[in-house]
């Protein structure tokens, strides 16, 4: 399969004309999507798409074009098109795709094939199961809805610079959203579990947190303001890792828009961070061989000890820094050109699992949800406020559940003020893996 | 795009397995953007997109399949697979019969963007590049973008409905970071609307950048925000995501029926100020969520929420209408032709109060004036929702005085619009943006008139 897509990025490259550099980008998806309500089917998705873009660049002018389609008559007029776009760029000494570095990939398991036969009516009956087993938790506890989803991405690049890499991916999930009702109250919970293929889901963990998730809040009130310590649940931490990692981005560095600018080899956090980005780590919900240019994936690591190592770089932010690309070029698919970006960040995690760390807190909350991470952070001033809601810490113990108040701080304060990394790592289906987090002295604002 | 015999045939076989309804969503959609940073054009990209999705309902459960291929073959294939995920019921055989519906044109195009030379375009970036330099030597960096879309959309279904549209959006958008003694600090501006590049004859771009260059420069003098409760003055254009985020998700059917909204059971209730009379409105002229038809075929419209305070209805789109047995209200929308449709807004407003904006300022004697609110989110359970304010000043004896740092505000939607004790007479609609449900991005508009909140929780960090 994945060789009829190679096959036809390598005819794209092959139509370059002198002087100029082409990467062609192939990939083709199919995805499953169910959602089950009240024991029966809400909808059923089933759904393929499939699409080119095509870079090209020539006297350092870049280009770009894609389609929805993988028809030869479109193909040829994207060629033609992100020609046509080339004259209107803004000549860049470093512009250019990527060269082949002799970086050793670091084979992944990413394709299972038990996923691939999975039987349709198999799939409806385990949404239908994450319904049932929520429900019969607790009677306060309704379902939104219960859905299953899967996906299997086949892809392919090839480039005149001699990068030619193809490759499959598949992977499916579980979720169901809940509601719990105490008189006029409602809140709400969530839950899922993720997996290579449906044998790996934990549908009574996913049904049990959805529930606990929604039950906890209930009854919550608005606490009064004060500076306080907090533990972040793995969830939350992993959600700031991802905030943290744009500002650990070669390109955002190279325009000025990184607060960790000519900070290399400061101390910029406690000495107990200790932050990698390892996308060959399997255990990482992201791991992968590859990056987004075709590039090996490695592990790069970016503050030890406290102290900045380095920043992440694709092959273009790489040429103006004057270093090689760490293997983070990052593309969303065929419609865009790579940017940079951290694939499966990883905080070295301390020994103790979160109740022990609990123990230790005088005056704190436990975070469990944030809220406004994309309005209220500026990873360029550094500026940090989420509204969050959690359950406070009183003496080293767990009490009565809080929300509607906002945590404050800025990013570069939160790295120096973490006092200790959980040993509760938490593999999680995003770009950072989840541990507890304590930092102190946030301000807490609320009535 | 499709003719409508081949629509009919297509139909047809879409409820040949005893669906109650099925429907063919098309389009086509061809797309510019140009990027400039660091002081260089980076890259103009074109893109096309093309292809249909098919929905089949049956009793309460829905399938789709979507396809890129528009041949009858493509076509009829895609529908098949459609119906087979919606049942495996008995064969039937149902004629279809479409009947074309009015063109509809709420917002004329005068320069199809496609018809202007991509020079001009790029030619843009470089004004708002240069005039956000020429703001002041604080400013370090300066980002623009530019994005235009044509795109064609068909929608027929087994009800008869058979209409065609075109929508062009134009926008652009402009961001700017300024270096002092304290740190870096960042501007933002967009303009978008829902016609051609005439555009720019409306919105001068130089303006807009040195409008987000001014932002970043003043924050560079600013103090960090207050912790905790206080009067919040928002500045008439830039708090329509107040209403967004504090009701409009609430007052969504879908989320109403399943129970997962404040608002349900409400109609006929006092839920917000009597001052306050909130409107959703797809017809509103070549504002960023105006649209002529919805994605499944039904005129926009002006639909009023909430009058003087008090519920007067939820929105609809064509699968909760028909349970409700009611009307659809044109707010049956989709992200594209690979996504189903569900209840999305258009662009939602708070007509005029009384107030003259100074005297609002005026009457608060200690609290927080927001001139331009960033992104925010709401949990429609609940009813708590934050968002971001990225220029505020301090309010002190009734005069604006220092800027402050950014920050999120949170409060309670139900609480919120309880609060709202003052009311301009300044109505402005807002910037662009995109509204978020499920995974899906729909373009839509907010306005409203400068007006005061008696509290709302400030995510400071100063006492």
């Amino acid at each position: 399969m994945s060789e009829e897509l190679q096959e036809l990025a390598d005819r794209v490259v092959a139509q370059a004309h002198a002087g100029e550099q082409v990467e062609a980008y192939v990939s083709r998806d199919v995805e499953t999507d169910i959602r089950v309500y009240g024991g029966e089917v809400e909808h059923f998705v089933s759904a393929q798409s499939e699409g080119i873009g095509i870079r090209v660049i020539k006297d350092g002018r870049t280009g770009f074009a894609y389609a929805g389609t993988l028809d030869p008559t479109a193909i040829a007029e994207v060629l033609a098109e992100a020609r046509d776009n080339v004259a209107f760029g803004t000549p860049d000494e470093w512009a250019g795709l990527a060269e082949p570095d002799g970086v050793e990939m670091v084979p992944q398991e990413l394709w299972n094939e038990a996923l691939a036969d999975y039987a349709t009516d198999r799939k409806i009956a385990l949404a239908k199961e994450l319904e049932r087993l929520t429900l019969a938790g607790d009677s306060r506890v309704r379902v939104d809805d219960a859905n299953y989803a899967d996906v299997a991405v086949e892809s392919a690049v090839a480039s005149t610079t001699g990068l030619r890499r193809a490759g499959r991916e598949n992977g499916c999930y579980v979720s169901v959203s809940t509601l719990a009702d105490d008189g006029d109250e409602t809140q709400t919970g969530f839950g899922f579990s993720v997996g290579r293929s449906p044998d790996e889901f934990d549908l009574h963990k996913a049904a049990t947190e959805a529930a606990d998730r929604a039950t906890r809040l209930l009854g919550a009130t608005k606490p009064s303001s004060k500076r306080v310590t907090v533990v972040f649940d793995p969830y939350v931490t992993a959600m700031l890792l991802g905030i943290i990692s744009s500002t650990l981005n070669g390109e955002a560095v190279a325009k000025g828009r990184s607060l960790f600018k000519d900070r290399v080899g400061d101390t910029v956090a406690s000495p107990l961070f200790t932050l990698v980005d390892d996308p060959t780590n399997p255990l990482a919900y992201t791991a992968t061989d590859l990056d987004g240019e075709g590039l090996a994936a490695r592990r790069n690591s970016l503050i030890t000890d406290g102290v900045l190592q380095g920043f992440v770089h694709n092959s273009y932010s790489a040429r103006r820094a004057g270093t090689k690309s760490t293997g983070n070029a990052v593309r969303g698919g065929f419609k865009g050109t790579p940017g940079v970006g951290c694939l499966a960040l990883q905080l070295q995690p301390g020994t103790r699992d979160q109740a022990a760390i609990v123990a230790d807190v005088d005056d704190g909350v436990l975070i469990q949800t944030v809220q406004g991470l994309h309005s209220g952070v500026n990873p360029i001033s550094g500026d940090f406020s989420v509204g969050a809601s959690g359950l406070v810490i009183n003496n080293g113990t767990v009490g009565a559940p809080i929300r509607e108040f906002t945590l404050a701080s800025t990013l570069q304060r939160m790295l120096l003020d973490v006092v200790e990394v959980g040993g509760d790592v938490d593999w999680l289906p995003m770009r950072a893996a989840g541990v507890s987090l304590v930092i102190r002295d946030i301000t807490l604002s609320g009535a | 795009m499709i003719d409508s015999d081949v629509l009919e045939r297509v139909l047809a076989t879409a409820v040949r397995t005893g669906a109650d309804f099925a429907e063919v969503y098309a389009e086509d959609k061809r797309s510019t953007s140009a990027g400039l940073d660091d002081g260089r054009v980076e890259q103009v990209n074109s893109g096309r997109d093309r292809g249909a999705g098919i929905r089949v309902v049956k009793g309460d459960t829905t399938g789709f399949a979507h396809t890129a291929d528009l041949s009858e073959a493509g076509l009829l294939a895609a529908a098949e697979a459609a119906a087979a995920a919606a049942s495996q019921g008995d064969g039937v055989t149902r004629t279809i019969a479409l009947t074309r519906g009015p063109q509809r044109t709420v917002s004329p195009v005068a320069q199809y963007p496609d018809d202007i030379p991509k020079a001009a375009k790029v030619e843009l970036l470089q004004r708002m590049d240069q005039a956000a330099r020429g703001a002041g030597g604080s400013i370090v960096q300066v980002s623009a973008g530019y994005g235009d879309s044509h795109k064609h959309i068909l929608v027929a279904n087994t009800d008869g409905v058979f209409i065609t549209d075109e929508q062009v959006r134009t926008l652009v958008r402009v961001s700017v970071v300024a270096d002092g003694d304290t740190g870096m600090q960042t501007g933002y501006q967009s303009a978008g609307h829902t016609i051609g590049f005439e555009l720019f004859g409306q919105v001068d771009v130089e303006d807009l950048a040195r409008d987000a260059a001014r932002q970043a420069l003043t924050k560079l003098n600013a103090r960090p925000a207050p912790s905790g409760a206080l009067p919040v003055v928002i500045k008439r254009g830039s708090g329509g995501v107040l209403f967004h985020e504090a009701c409009g998700h609430g007052l969504e059917a879908d989320l109403v029926a399943k129970g997962g909204s404040v608002y349900r059971g409400k109609q006929g209730e006092l839920v917000a100020s009597p001052l306050v009379t909130l409107v959703d409105d797809g017809t509103m002229t070549g504002e960023w969520g105006a649209i002529s038809y919805d994605d499944e075929g039904h005129a926009s419209q002006y639909n009023v929420l909430i009058q003087d305070g008090v519920l007067t209805d939820y929105m609809w789109d064509y699968l909760r209408a028909k349970k409700e047995g009611r009307p659809q209200s044109g707010n049956g929308r989709r992200q594209s032709y690979q996504h189903l449709p569900m209840v999305r807004m258009t662009n939602t407003y708070v007509l005029n109060g009384t107030e003259e904006p100074d005297d609002i300022v005026r009457a608060t004697e200690y609290g927080v004036y927001v001139a331009k609110l960033g992104g925010g989110s709401v949990n429609t359970a609940s009813g708590d929702f934050v968002f971001g304010m990225t220029e505020a000043y301090l309010i002190e004896d009734g005069q604006i005085t220092e800027p402050l740092r950014e920050g999120n505000l949170i409060g309670n939607g139900p609480q919120v619009l309880l609060d709202i004790d003052l009311l301009g007479n300044d109505f402005a609609m807002g910037n662009p943006g995109t509204c978020g449900k499920d995974g899906q991005g729909v373009p839509v508009g907010d306005g409203q008139p400068t007006l005061r909140v008696k509290s709302l929780t400030i995510g400071g960090t100063a006492a």
